[in-house]
This record gives C-alpha cells, sequence and structure tokens, in this order.
C-alpha cells in the first residue's frame, strides 16, 4: 500500500521530490501510484531565462527554499497585480477572518510555478503569462481601467464571459483557457493552505489516540445509521 | 461467501440497514434457532438480538469497548505498541545481541497515532521505513558505515575467483575509491544490480561477474499497472470528518482464482482504491466550474467525493524483456549505463483491460460515475517501469546453467557474493515486492553468516 491521493487530479510518485509536477487537469479521482515518474522530464524545456537549476532528484531535504532561490520568478508587477485581484475574484473568503487569497500569497505560489524549469510547468508559462496580459487589455478596452482597479460587477462582466460556466463564444475561446488553468493553479495554492483546508473541510494530519470509524453523522448522511 | 451461500440454495440478502419495521419483521419471519454475527460494523437493535430463539452467538472478533467496528483487528494490531519483551526471542531466536538490539528498536517505536497518510511518511516510526526503523539502530552497534556519494562501479574478484570488494566513484571529489571485504552483497536495486555485475569484466569473467550462464539482466518484470477513477454522488456534502490516518489501507487480494482459464490472462491482480477527505494537493477544486462563492460552495460539496481504482498485477517474465550494457553511452564518470528492451504479453495487457472493466464495474455498483474503462489493453496498461517494481534480471534457480544465484541468493559462480535486492526474483506475483526483498535478504544473510562461520567462505 502506499500513498494515495484522490481529490487531487495531480500524480504524485513516492520518489518523485517535487510534489504534483505531473499534474492533469482532469477532474474526477487520482491513483495510489500512477506515472508521474515519466512526467517529470529531464531539464528539457526549460523556459529562456529562468536561472533552471531544477530541485532535481536528490534534493536537499531539510532546506526551506525561497522563490527565486532555484529560478528566476516570471511576473512583472502589473502582471502580479492582475493575478492578486483574479485570485481574490475565483476565491473569495466565506468566513469572517479569513484572509483574502491574495494576502495568503497565492499568486506568488502560481509565479513560482509558471517560472520553474520542467515540461509540465512550463507549458503553462505562456498560457498564464498571454492570459494576465489580455485580461487587463480586455479590461482597458472595457472599461479602461487595468483589470485590478475595476468594480467588482465589471470584473465579473469579464470573468463571466471565460469563466465556461455558461457558454463561451469563439472570441473568448483562448481566454477561457488560460482561466480554465489560472483557477486550476489558484485552487490549488490556496487549498494547500491552512485557511484552505479549513475551508474545504479537510481535518486531517492532527494525531488521535484511536481511530473508532466512520462518525455517526457520516453514516447516517450514508443512510447507513 | 455469497457464492457459496446461492450454490448451497441459502438466501443472500443485503439490507442497508435493520433498524426498519419491515427488515426487522423479514428478520423474524426467519425464524431463526440461533443468529451468528460475524463481520458486522454497526450495532444491532435489540429486536433482531430477541428474534432468534436462543439469542445471538457473536464472534465477530473485537474487542469492546475500545476495537468496535468493521476492521478491530486490523486497527488494534496498528494501534499498538510493539511487543520488545517476546517479539525479538522469536525473530532472532539463540541470538542475544541481536535481540537486544531489535527489543530497544522496537521501545522507540510509537503505536499508529492515525494523524497522516501512510505514504507521507511516519515521525513517530509506527509505520516501518528503513530511514528511521532500520538503519538507525544498525548504525548505533558501531558495526556500520554509510558511504554516501558512493556510486559503485564494479566488484573486483580475487586470485582465488572470489569477490573481495568493490569500487566506487567518489561523488563529491570524482575519485576512484575502493572498499574491502570477505563478502560482497549488491542490493543495488535491480536494474543496478545487473549493471554493475556486467560492469565487472575480467579475464576469469569477461562477460561480466556471475555471468556464465548469459542470465544476468535477463527475464526483468515490472508490476501490471491499470488504474480508473469515478466520483461517487452518495459521498457528497458528508458532515466534515477526519479519516485521513485509516484511509489508506483497502486491499483487494486476487478474487478469480476458480476461473483462471476463462480470463484469458495467467495469473491476477489485486486491487488498492480510495476515496474520502485526503489532504488536498494539486488539481483541488478542479472538479468545478465558475469563480466566486458558488464556485467554492460546489468544491465543498464535491471534496471527499472522488474514488480511485488501481490494479497491481502479475507479470509473466518473457525473453523480450532484458537490459544489457549500452555499447555507447556512459555516465558523467564514464560507466556504461543500460540500455532497456521491453515488450507486453497479452497476459498482461488483457489483465489491464481486465482490471478498468472491473473497476468501471464497481464504480457503478454503488452508485458512481465511472470514467470510460479502456478495453484495448495496450492503452490501457502502464507502461512498463512505472509502478517502479524492477524486479529479476539476475534470477535465482536451482541449476547454474539456467540461473544466476541458488537459493541462499549466492551467485553460483561466486559464493560469496550475495544479491540481496529482487533482481533475484524469477518471478513478480502481484503482491508489492518490498516485503519479500527484505525476507529473502534475511533468510540470504543468516545463511552466509553461517556458511563463514563454518570456514566454507
Amino acid at each position: 500500500m502506499e500513498n494515495i491521493p484522490v481529490d487531487n487530479s495531480g500524480q504524485i510518485d513516492r520518489r518523485q521530490a517535487l510534489k504534483w509536477i505531473g499534474a492533469a487537469a482532469a477532474a474526477a479521482a487520482t491513483f495510489p501510484h500512477a506515472s508521474a515518474q515519466g512526467r517529470l522530464q529531464r531539464q528539457a524545456g526549460a523556459p529562456a531565462g529562468s536561472v533552471g537549476n531544477r530541485i532535481g532528484w536528490d534534493p536537499v531535504l531539510n532546506k526551506n527554499y525561497a522563490p527565486g532561490d532555484l529560478w528566476a520568478l516570471t511576473l512583472t508587477p502589473k502582471q502580479r497585480k492582475a493575478a492578486a485581484s483574479l485570485t481574490d475574484l475565483i476565491l473569495p473568503p466565506d468566513n469572517p477572518g479569513d484572509k483574502l487569497p491574495s494576502q495568503l500569497g497565492v499568486q506568488e505560489f502560481i509565479d513560482e510555478w509558471i517560472s520553474s524549469p520542467y515540461d509540465e510547468t512550463a507549458k503553462d508559462r505562456p498560457v498564464i503569462i498571454e492570459g494576465l496580459d489580455w485580461i487587463d487589455a480586455e479590461a482597458q478596452r472595457r472599461f479602461q481601467k487595468d483589470f485590478a482597479d475595476l468594480a467588482e460587477p465589471q470584473k465579473c462582466a469579464i470573468a463571466d464571459d471565460i469563466c465556461g460556466k455558461t457558454a463561451v463564444k469563439k472570441e473568448f475561446k483562448s481566454a477561457q483557457n488560460f482561466f480554465n488553468r489560472f483557477r486550476y493553479l489558484a485552487a490549488s495554492g490556496y487549498y494547500t493552505t491552512p485557511q484552505g483546508w479549513k475551508d474545504i473541510g479537510y481535518t486531517g494530519n492532527v494525531p488521535t489516540l484511536n481511530f473508532d470509524g466512520p462518525t455517526p453523522e457520516a453514516l447516517k448522511h450514508l443512510g447507513l445509521a | 461467501m455469497h457464492a457459496s451461500a446461492r450454490a448451497l440454495g441459502l438466501d443472500v440478502r443485503h439490507p442497508t440497514s435493520l433498524k426498519s419495521d419491515a427488515e426487522a419483521a423479514a428478520f423474524a419471519a426467519l425464524d431463526a434457532d440461533i443468529a451468528v454475527v460475524v463481520a458486522y460494523g454497526l450495532i444491532l437493535p435489540q429486536r433482531v438480538l430477541d428474534a432468534p430463539r436462543k439469542g445471538c452467538l457473536n464472534i465477530h472478533a473485537s474487542l469492546l469497548p475500545r476495537w468496535r467496528g468493521a476492521a478491530p483487528i486490523h486497527r488494534a494490531i496498528l494501534s499498538t505498541r510493539q511487543d520488545h519483551v517476546n517479539f525479538p526471542v522469536r525473530l532472532h531466536p539463540n541470538n542475544p545481541k541481536a535481540q537486544k538490539i531489535i527489543a530497544k528498536a522496537m521501545q522507540e517505536r510509537a503505536a499508529c497515532f492515525w494523524a497522516t497518510d501512510c505514504g507521507r511518511g511516519c515521525s513517530i516510526k509506527a509505520n516501518y521505513q528503513s530511514t528511521t526503523v532500520h538503519l538507525p539502530p544498525a548504525l548505533a552497534t558501531g558495526n556500520l558505515d554509510i558511504l554516501c556519494n558512493a556510486h559503485a562501479r564494479e566488484v573486483t574478484v580475487g586470485a582465488d575467483g572470489k569477490a573481495n570488494g568493490v569500487i566506487y566513484i567518489d561523488k563529491v571529489t570524482g575519485q576512484e575509491r575502493a572498499v574491502k571485504g570477505r563478502a560482497v552483497i549488491l542490493a543495488a536495486s535491480s536494474g543496478e544490480t545487473a549493471r554493475i555485475l556486467l560492469n565487472s569484466k575480467s579475464n576469469r569473467f569477461p562477460n561480466g561477474l556471475a555471468n556464465g550462464s548469459g542470465l544476468v539482466g535477463k527475464y526483468i518484470m515490472d508490476t501490471v499497472g491499470g488504474k480508473l477513477g469515478g466520483t461517487v454522488p452518495a459521498f457528497e456534502n458528508l458532515p466534515v470528518h477526519n479519516e485521513e490516518g485509516a484511509g489508506a489501507h483497502v486491499y483487494i487480494p486476487w478474487w478469480l482464482y476458480k476461473d483462471a482459464g476463462k480470463l484469458g490472462f495467467a495469473r491476477g491482480y489485486h486491487v488498492e482504491f480510495a476515496t474520502g477527505r485526503r489532504m488536498p494537493g494539486l488539481g483541488a477544486g478542479s472538479a468545478s466550474p465558475g469563480y466566486g462563492k458558488s464556485y467554492k460552495e460546489e468544491v465543498r460539496q464535491k471534496y471527499g467525493a472522488a474514488i480511485g481504482f488501481t490494479g497491481r498485477g502479475e507479470m509473466i517474465p518473457n525473453e523480450n524483456c532484458f537490459c544489457e550494457l549500452d555499447p555507447t553511452v556512459k555516465d558523467k564518470w564514464g560507466i556504461p549505463v543500460l540500455r532497456f528492451h521491453w515488450k507486453w504479453s497479452e497476459h498482461e495487457t488483457k489483465q489491464a483491460a481486465h482490471m478498468e472493466a472491473t473497476f468501471a464495474m464497481m464504480i457503478e455498483a454503488i452508485g458512481g460515475k465511472s470514467k470510460k474503462p479502456e478495453a484495448d489493453g495496450t492503452k490501457a496498461i502502464e507502461p512498463g517501469g512505472s509502478i517502479i517494481h524492477e524486479v529479476g534480471g539476475a534470477m535465482m534457480g536451482a541449476d547454474g546453467k539456467k540461473s544466476v544465484t541458488n537459493q541462499w541468493n549466492q551467485c553460483w559462480e561466486v559464493p560469496n557474493l550475495l544479491l540481496n535486492d529482487a533482481s533475484a526474483f524469477c518471478s513478480n506475483p502481484d503482491k508489492n515486492p518490498t516485503l519479500t526483498i527484505m525476507a529473502l535478504a534475511w533468510r540470504a544473510t543468516d545463511h552466509l553468516i553461517e556458511e563463514m562461520r563454518k570456514g566454507n567462505l
């Protein structure tokens, strides 16, 4: 028996140092030990301009790497501002006292992701950069302001056109592709923070003396108690 | 049990609850003399217990009040510290020193605290892992040195034809170094073990060390892998609860032994599956469209509703799967690398298709929505090597001409050279190989010590 991540469409191998690198966008379940080995390509496709030092196959496990330590970051201040604003639109706080995703640094996670020299992440790089430029340009075109400076209903007007909840017009297809990928990365960043855990209802990773099986409430929900 | 009961003409029922009047009445209508409770995860209503004339006999293996539920033995074992008084004597009879070492190591291991998925590692040593459980006590004896960054190049052989050491590259300095020993044990992982043997050429062993049979590198195997996932709507919106520390221990052994002739493939596979509210990672929330509050609501609703099945099956060794020294490619230290040749047979590809079809059936049977199963086994099967159960390449056997090692993992041609990883495997059953590797290594080294004591090596 091995590690069995289920709610993540990324696939992890126990030997992999950099987690979840082989994420596929497929939605449903994942599997005990899929072939992530084959997904983490060696060195090929390192994006131009990055430092290019991968964490690699034999990382120093007790070292904390800070953003920018291993590879140069990508986003310009303007792109970063748009990214922060969009994470807050996608993942607004539900509970009093919760922080905005941008305050949790979700946009920094996205920047680090697209800047890293791996094939899987390199594919996201042009999608995210071009998408962030597009969304500012679209905001200027419609409302004469950058996206981050728009009022909430104006942001929604753009997001509604590209989020895929309703039919997406042909001219917004590549914007929709950007939005899907951006939301995927934003949610991945957010739901892996302590606040995100609490938000989604993950209460694991705590020691207990016993495991007594499913709770009565869970059994009742399933009609088993 | 179900099939046997049917064959005997016995009625089989699957009530989801015994609480309703209808079920209680149906149970009472059986007019039973006695009821036997064997494995039931819930509390039986009193009127059910009262229905049989002579009562209910409980043979369900629970230790109430602490160990209740469907899997009390499993939980009791995991939640109990190792018996450092009795186990060491049984593990190492007549070896007081080993008993003392292992007893101390067992005392340093805690019982399971149900905190994390075992695959994330176990800081309290409740679960075995070599880095925390195995190596520290061995180092503490003072009888073990670990040389890090030592990249073995070849095993050296003395004038007497016995192995007498290893030449390795110190990867930090790039310098070549050597260690000497009365015996040499390779446990480099099967591919690397084959590579070291093939690179250990001498006048006496021109085709590589211990390779008189020509079988070093041959008949390599991996595990057959297949998978399918889906979602179970019944699991949506479950009340928040924590089962993560217990969640990954679900396993179905192979069950179609009796249908062996009808399946179109030899042997079989086991199933591992998982669902539940596991630690969110990359891809969390990717099943939902939109954005904002409604998106987040749907993410919460679907969290924990995904289910994933994997099959792990037996590969039949074949002559098309082998590795050999690459004639041109060398690693950065100038040592020839292996090149691999691989071809699945229908035993494996049909098995992978069988896995996907079975998993789809299981997901649908519990009311879930399955992804479409791949009927073409050549597409369903995971690529060779990807399950990282690499075994074989120096097979064990009873005949020195047809195998590389004897039953004690000793190379036929070099008896003080042991191959204690999976390279000596001549078959690869569906079980994960680590425990078998460890058991064979234990047996082999016990034998090695005995032979050295006797002066045979």
